[in-house]
């Protein structure tokens, strides 16, 4: 151990001694270039500062406050998101607008190779066959599933906070859907037929349905059925955000309610109702953000997906990014107007006091 | 019996089951108490699915008299599904590529979530209002430009298709994140960050030295939903990073997998739903493990992001 340290001693001392040298070297030479520069940078034509006055080529004068500087900073510190932004989101929400209207597909060689083809790829899908029962039917299907999950949701928030024992455990189980609902597990779910509530295809309903009603409706009242289960797991952050939403609320409200002889129903549609509405708008954009971006095989999601990357170009089947992005470009904004439509929906009645 | 019911009793009796108020009656009780065991019946369905169908043998599959106990329980399955999703290998590079995206869109959330929540500038409003209305953007829509763009870059195929985007506040769920550091950000109090600059820290040390120890609650929820949430995401993890890249992709290939290790046709070889749905607990079950730990911290995710309004 003492001969280790005996012949290290000299090395780190001579390894001290060159760090010194090259400090002080620095302080001398080095660090007297950096200060002119920054002096340069800060006093010269184009940009001169004193004190707190910024001189822009001589004759804009500016005056650096707290409050430029500050802006400044904000955007030091989002510059990262601005960035991004520009470069993973909005440039290619333009550049797939700008495909969607053109017949584009990928080589090698080339490149993207587009043709202007006008609205083409948007009347080719609202000619489709595959596509448009498709659509018919994720929109019937978001349309029946959301005021089911936002019902349902309310339920399980309302008894969760209730005066119960082991309140965590109740929270845990109704939010474990959130942590193990990845797209394969489901899609083997769906295969061995573990997401209808059990023996319902059994039911008289669910035979009259499949026969008597016109496949614009049944065929997305079937799809809820069938996936029961797993509609009603997109709950999962819906409760908690009602659960936040009940704790506001009061207790001092119930206890006046009661006094003046409100029964329980009228306390819960009087006070509890009314006072978890404005959570419904931001609970419906998640339900509606998260059931679209579920990827169903041979949904609309993965036929976006087959068109723009499977394929051979002399295939008649294969019709290139273009028309993948007009597919999302729908898919999109079907979305936002049933957001829209639903959260109207809910704020109006917020307006009139219906609720 | 005619003791039992007299006037007293049955006024007791009343009270215990209505109760003063109805509402704490037994009767009352029991109700909720139902009503919040089956619902979770409901919701945990398949899992119990999952679980018992996992274990089964051959015979007990085909057989509708067994459904909820397997007259026997076959280690076997899950043997299989362990080699198939390639195990120790696969779980090792699926969880340290999890790790480096959801590091990387944690620490770009906190700094992007300060600069929203400390400064005002120009503009704010608007940056902001896009910042939120990428959560709803589908990352179908900008996919196909994306596609192109990690191509002219030479990344796609690789980590760096989900890291860059992650590094910059793009990622999966991205402005919820931004969101919750944003709501916390707010509540410190401005005092202890003027006092600090009194102090002569710069912008970046007050971030640093003051900021960043208190924001450790939201580090830690953050990372956690951004490793959930990560993990779970299959569609574009393997369009842009490729088929094999999370075990959750492994398992969307269990089926073509299973054929290259047991070719159809040997004995004992048939692929059955027993041996899928233990690849399934298989690939949930990191998950769950975390979840058993962190369950608090999910549930609690909700208040963090303000959108309750403080």
């Amino acid at each position: 151990m003492k001969k280790i340290i005996s012949f290290l001693k000299p090395i780190g001392m001579t390894m001290k001694g060159y760090l010194e040298f090259i400090g002080l070297k620095y302080q001398k030479h080095v660090q007297p270039i950096f200060d002119k520069i920054g002096h340069a940078l800060t006093h010269n034509f184009i940009l001169r500062v004193k004190d707190n006055q910024l001189t822009l080529f001589g004759f804009i004068r500016l005056k650096v406050t707290r409050k430029t500087r500050h802006a400044l900073y904000g955007y030091v510190f989002i510059s990262l998101w601005m960035v991004g932004f520009a470069i993973f989101t909005l440039y290619p929400l333009v550049y797939s607008f700008y495909l969607s209207f053109h017949e584009a597909y990928y080589n090698l060689q080339t490149g993207v190779q587009t043709t202007f083809v006008g609205m083409n790829n948007y009347i080719n899908i609202l000619r489709s066959a595959t596509l448009v029962p498709l659509f018919t039917n994720y929109i019937g299907k978001i349309l029946i599933a959301v005021p089911l999950i936002i019902v349902f949701s309310v339920v399980i928030a309302v008894l969760v906070n209730m005066p119960i024992k082991n309140k965590g455990l109740w929270r845990s189980i109704f939010f474990l859907p959130v942590i193990i609902s990845t797209g394969p597990v489901i899609n083997e779910l769906n295969a061995q037929n573990a997401i209808a509530l059990p023996s319902i295809q059994d039911s008289e309903v669910y035979q009259y349905i499949l026969t008597s009603l016109p496949p614009l409706l049944s065929d997305p009242l079937l799809t809820v059925i069938n996936s029961m289960l797993l509609i009603l797991w997109y709950a999962g952050i819906p409760i908690l955000i009602f659960i936040a939403g009940l704790q506001k609320i009061d207790p001092s409200l119930y206890e006046a309610a009661a006094m003046d002889g409100a029964s329980p129903w009228m306390r819960f549609f009087k006070i509890t109702l009314p006072s978890i509405v404005p959570f419904m708008g931001i609970s419906i954009v998640y339900i509606v953000v998260s059931m679209s971006l579920y990827v169903e095989p041979g949904g609309i999601l993965d036929l976006t997906r087959i068109h723009m990357l499977v394929g051979s170009p002399d295939s008649g089947f294969w019709f290139g990014y273009g028309y993948a992005a007009a597919i999302a470009w729908i898919y999109f904004l079907v979305m936002v107007i049933i957001i829209l439509i639903f959260t109207r929906l809910v704020a109006e009645r917020k307006q009139k006091g219906v609720l | 019996m005619k003791y039992l019911l007299s006037e007293r009793n049955k006024a007791k009796l009343t009270k215990l089951l209505v109760g003063k108020t109805f509402t704490d009656g037994l009767i009352y009780r029991f109700v909720i108490y139902t009503l919040l065991v089956s619902f979770s019946y409901i919701y945990l369905y398949p899992l119990l699915f999952m679980v018992v169908n996992s274990v089964k043998s051959v015979d007990d599959l085909i057989n509708p008299g067994v459904q909820w106990i397997p007259t026997s329980i076959q280690i076997e399955n899950y043997i299989r599904a362990f080699q198939v999703l390639n195990l120790p290998d696969s779980i090792i590079d699926s969880t340290s590529y999890v790790l480096k995206v959801s590091v990387a869109v944690t620490l770009s959330s906190a700094l992007i979530g300060y600069g929203f929540a400390r400064y005002e500038f120009p503009f704010k409003k608007l940056f902001f209002a896009f910042m939120l209305a990428t959560f709803i953007l589908p990352s179908q829509v900008t996919m196909v430009a994306n596609m192109l763009i990690f191509r002219n870059l030479n990344i796609i195929s690789t980590e760096w298709s989900m890291l860059l985007p992650a590094m910059t506040g793009q990622g999966i769920n991205a402005a919820i994140y931004i969101l919750i550091f944003y709501t916390f950000y707010r509540t410190i109090p401005k005092i202890l960050i003027e006092s600090a600059e009194v102090d002569g820290a710069g912008q970046f040390k007050t971030f640093t030295r003051i900021v960043l120890p208190l924001a450790i609650p939201s580090f830690v929820i953050v990372f956690l939903f951004s490793f959930v949430w990560y993990w779970n995401e299959s569609y574009i993890t393997g369009l842009y990073v490729g088929g094999r890249a999370t075990l959750p992709l492994w398992l969307q290939a269990f089926r073509s997998s299973y054929e290259t290790l047991f070719p159809p046709g040997t004995a004992g070889a048939e692929l059955n739903e027993s041996i899928l749905l233990a690849g399934n607990i298989l690939t949930i079950l990191p998950l769950l493990i975390i979840y058993f730990f962190g369950q608090k911290l999910f549930t609690q995710s909700i208040d963090r992001t303000g959108i309750t309004g403080e």
